[in-house]
This record gives C-alpha cells, structure tokens and sequence, in this order.
C-alpha cells in the first residue's frame, strides 16, 4: 500500500470510530428524562432574576475584592523575597510554600472558623470579609511568584539605567521596573483571576444567607429544592459568561506577544 | 564648579567578582573638559572601570571621587552625585513602556523636581541636539539601533550632567548607524562635555579622544595622547592588541 494511502485509510477509521460512538450515544440515551433533568425550561426561569442580581453579583464581588486583597498582599511578599534582608526573605518563602501546599479550604476554614474559635479572632464583614481575607491569603501565594518572575523578566540594565539617571532603589522600582513587569504578567495574571472566580465557590464553607450565596451555593440550594439539574447547567454557563472573556482575552495577548517575539 | 578638582578621580582601584579580580589597583583621573577613551581587550575590566565611577559596580577597594566627593564613603548621597553624572549603555536600556518624551522627563520629574513644563521644555531641546526631536511622541521598539541611542544620549543629557560615560555605544549598533551616534558625540565633545568613552571605534579615539587609556588583565598599560598611544605604543601588549585590531 502506498503511504498516502495508509495515511487515509488511518484517518478514515479515525473519524469513523468516532461517529459510531456519537451514534451509539445518540440512540442509547433517554433524550426526554435528560432534558427534563437537566434543561427545564420553567425551572431555569424560575432561577431568574436573582442568579444574576445576587449569585453571579457575589461572586463577581468576592472574586473582585479577594483578588484585590490578594495582589497587594503578593506584591509584598514578591518585593519581599527579593529582599536583601535574610529574614524577609524567609518569612516570604515560607509564606508562599505553605499556602500553596494548603488546599484552598483549609485555609478558608482556619480563617473563618479556626481563628474565632481557638483565639477569638474574628474577621470583620461577614462571609464577604472572611472570604476576601481567607481567598486572598491563598491566592497571594500564586499571584507572589508570578510577580517575582515578572520583576525578574525585566532586565537588569532598565533598573541600572534609571540608578545612573539618580532615581532612588524604590523609585525605580516604582516606575521602571513593575510597570513593566506587570505587563509581562498580564496572562497568568488573568489565569489566576480566572481560577480564584471558580475558587469562591469554596465559600459556601464559611455559612450564606439568601443575600450572600454566590454562583454554586445558590445553584446547589435550588438544585435540592427542585430536585433537578437544571439550576447546575445554568450556573455552569454563569461562569463560563464570566471566564470565557478572561480566557479568550490572554489568548488574545499571548496570540499578541509570541507575533512580537 | 571649582576648575582644580577632576571631575573623576580614582585611587588604587580594586574590584573582584567571587575569586576573580578584573580589576588590580587602578590609578586614573579624567580632567574638567577632557574626552577620555578607555580601549582594550574584552576581559581587560575597562567596562567595570567605568561602572565603578558611578558605582554601578561597588569596588572592593580604593577610592572613586567625583568631583571631589567620594562615592566609597558609605555617608554620601550616591544617588545626588549620579544625576550628575550621564551614562550611555551598549544596549541602550531605554525604558520600553514610555514614549521617547516620557523616557526624558522622568527623571528630571522625579530626582530634579523640575515641573512638567520644564522637563519637556529641557527634553525638546536636547532632543533636537540630537536630532530626534520628530520621534518625541514613538515609543522607543519604533525606533532604529542609532536612533534608540540618540534618544539615550539625549536622556542623560536632559539630567544637565556635568560628564558622561559612554559603556561601548556603537558596540550594539549595525555599522551603517554607528556614525550618526559617533556624530552626535562628537558634537558633545566640541561642546566641551567631560566624557570617558569605553570604546572599540579607534577611528573616534584618534580623532576625537584628548587621551587614550590602554587597558590589559585589569592594570592600566599606557595613557596618553592619541596619536602617541595608538601609533607608537611602548608596550608590547598595546602593540599586540592594535595590530590584531587593524588587522580585521
């Protein structure tokens, strides 16, 4: 056989295995009790207005202030670990091990729950104070050594350029180096924020109300209320109107920088 | 200024990086007004030599004085004496983020406190000195090699410095865009800037050095005029090293 031959006959049962599967699915699959379980159209209604104006709000709030908490906790310890102090350095470094080791809900849960009880503690606003300070701790670990490999992209010679032109260590710093550094990380940036809007749904842990259950509480709750899947796909395609912006906007940028290179 | 201090003196240099010392005990001084062109071998330390002036590089030991102050001396304001004091790099190192107006006025904003007027007022003018003053609005990755390092120039020299060190400027450039560079500091040198030039350009050194310093494994070989340093050098290592220059 000729080796274009072979090449075609190979793509031929390629494609064809994969039609008869869809086929089998297609036949075998009680399309009516799927529907009804999963695409209702009365419940997904019945979920409107407030999936939008109180679940995806809360989420979009606690993804927006963790993430804020979070980047200027982690420009801190990033400027940190690049200290030239010993112990800075350490405390950074141990810090960033040992909340990204953690699963996420352990640190949510000592947060919310393990400061009030074992020391009295208490974070104040509620769930969304909880939730920004616990998320934020957590996602200040990622966002710490994203930045530090982004300070470390620029080169050497922009912070010696702005020193020989008199500005100070921290003025350079300021404006010299991190805004471009900043640009370097724009896409795992935008990757983090991406996995922290999936991450608040660990929140449910730290107790909601009617007011304060974001996309996957709330999706849930009317999921055992209902007993049907259709709340579920709904969120589902919550959060992908909320990531698939984000996502196509760094493939965007990634697209943009690897034509620069 | 007080016309009897050199702007840049250094005593009995020495810098070492781990076990290896690129620098053994220079003594070297760069007068008010003179062009000073440092030549040698790649390794022979002059590029650390002219990073230690404006403490870019920390020496081990020795003493570098700038115009009288001493930049070792851990009490002085190293940064104040470096504004005055202009560097041009081989690769540029202009600030990629900023357009070529911001890259000359944040500086003068930030350490001369001057007023946003002044510092695009002082910004236009050593721009045209140039003659790069169309590019003000570009973004330096818009910009030629020879153009980048125009702009360079220009944004030492919006600092009003009172010397410039050149770190091999045309080292980074394509050879038909080393002349508008070499061009421009000339000028700079007929204008009576005090320069000290690392360079490889021995054509410049001729015609435009006051001296030339030759520089081998970290010493000081042979200073003096141009013509007597690059045609009849005394030592053997200078005569080795231009011979295998002019050869190429």
């Amino acid at each position: 056989m000729k080796k274009s031959t072979k090449v075609k006959v190979r793509r031929g049962i390629l494609y064809g295995t994969l039609i008869l599967i869809f086929a089998i699915l297609v036949i075998a699959a009680d399309w009516p009790t799927i529907q009804k379980a999963f695409f209702n159209p009365e419940i997904a209604a019945e979920m409107f207005p407030e999936v939008i104006t109180v679940a995806a709000k809360n989420t979009i709030i606690y993804t927006a202030l963790a993430f804020t908490f979070g980047l200027i906790l982690a420009l801190i310890l990033a400027l940190m670990k690049r200290s030239d102090i010993k112990p800075y350095k350490w405390i950074a470094t141990t810090y960033i091990e040992l909340f990204r080791g953690l699963p996420a809900l352990v640190t949510i849960i000592l947060v919310g729950f393990g400061l009030p009880i074992a020391m009295g503690v208490r974070i104040p606003g509620g769930t969304l104070g909880k939730g920004t300070v616990g998320l934020g701790i957590v996602v200040a670990a990622y966002m710490a050594e994203t930045i530090r490999a982004g300070i470390e992209a620029v080169p050497r010679g922009q912070m010696e350029a702005a020193r020989s032109l008199g500005m100070s260590k921290g003025a350079a710093t300021r404006s010299i180096v991190l805004p471009q550094a900043f640009r370097i990380i724009i896409p795992p940036l935008t990757n983090e924020l991406v996995i922290l809007i999936k991450d608040t749904s660990l929140l449910f842990v730290l107790g909601t109300t009617i007011a304060t259950k974001e996309l996957t509480k709330f999706g849930r709750d009317f999921m055992n209320d209902t007993f049907n899947g259709t709340p579920l796909i709904v969120i589902a395609l919550m959060y992908l109107i909320i990531t698939l912006p984000m996502t196509r906007f760094v493939a965007q940028l990634e697209k943009r920088a690897a034509r620069a290179r | 200024m007080d016309k009897t201090v050199p702007p840049i003196q250094i005593l009995e240099l020495h810098k070492s990086f781990g076990d290896l010392e690129v620098l053994r005990g220079i003594d070297f001084q760069v007068n008010a007004g003179e062009v000073v062109c440092v030549i040698g071998p790649s390794g022979s330390g002059k590029s650390t030599l002219l990073r230690c002036v404006n403490l870019l590089e920390i020496p081990t030991s020795g003493k570098v004085l700038v115009e009288g102050i001493d930049l070792t001396d851990p009490e002085t304001d190293v940064d104040a004496v470096r504004a005055r004091i202009g560097m041009v790099f081989q690769q540029f190192n202009l600030f990629p983020h900023l357009t070529v107006s911001r890259n000359l006025t944040i500086a003068q904003r930030k350490v001369l406190n001057r007023s946003e007027d002044e510092a695009n007022e002082t910004a236009h003018k050593v721009l045209e000195r140039v003659g790069m003053l169309d590019k003000v609005d570009e973004y330096p990755i818009n910009l030629s090699g020879g153009q980048m390092q125009r702009v360079a120039i220009a944004r030492s020299l919006s600092m009003d410095p009172d010397m410039m060190l050149f770190d091999e400027p045309t080292s980074a450039l394509d050879p038909e865009l080393v002349g508008e560079v070499l061009d421009v500091m000339r000028k700079l040198a007929e204008d009576g800037m005090t320069m000290m030039v690392v360079t490889h350009e021995m054509g410049f050194a001729r015609q435009v050095g006051d001296r030339v310093v030759f520089m081998d494994e970290g010493v000081v070989v042979e200073d003096g005029p141009p013509d007597e340093v690059l045609l009849n050098p005394q030592h053997e290592r200078t005569k080795k090293f231009l011979e295998a220059v002019l050869q190429q």
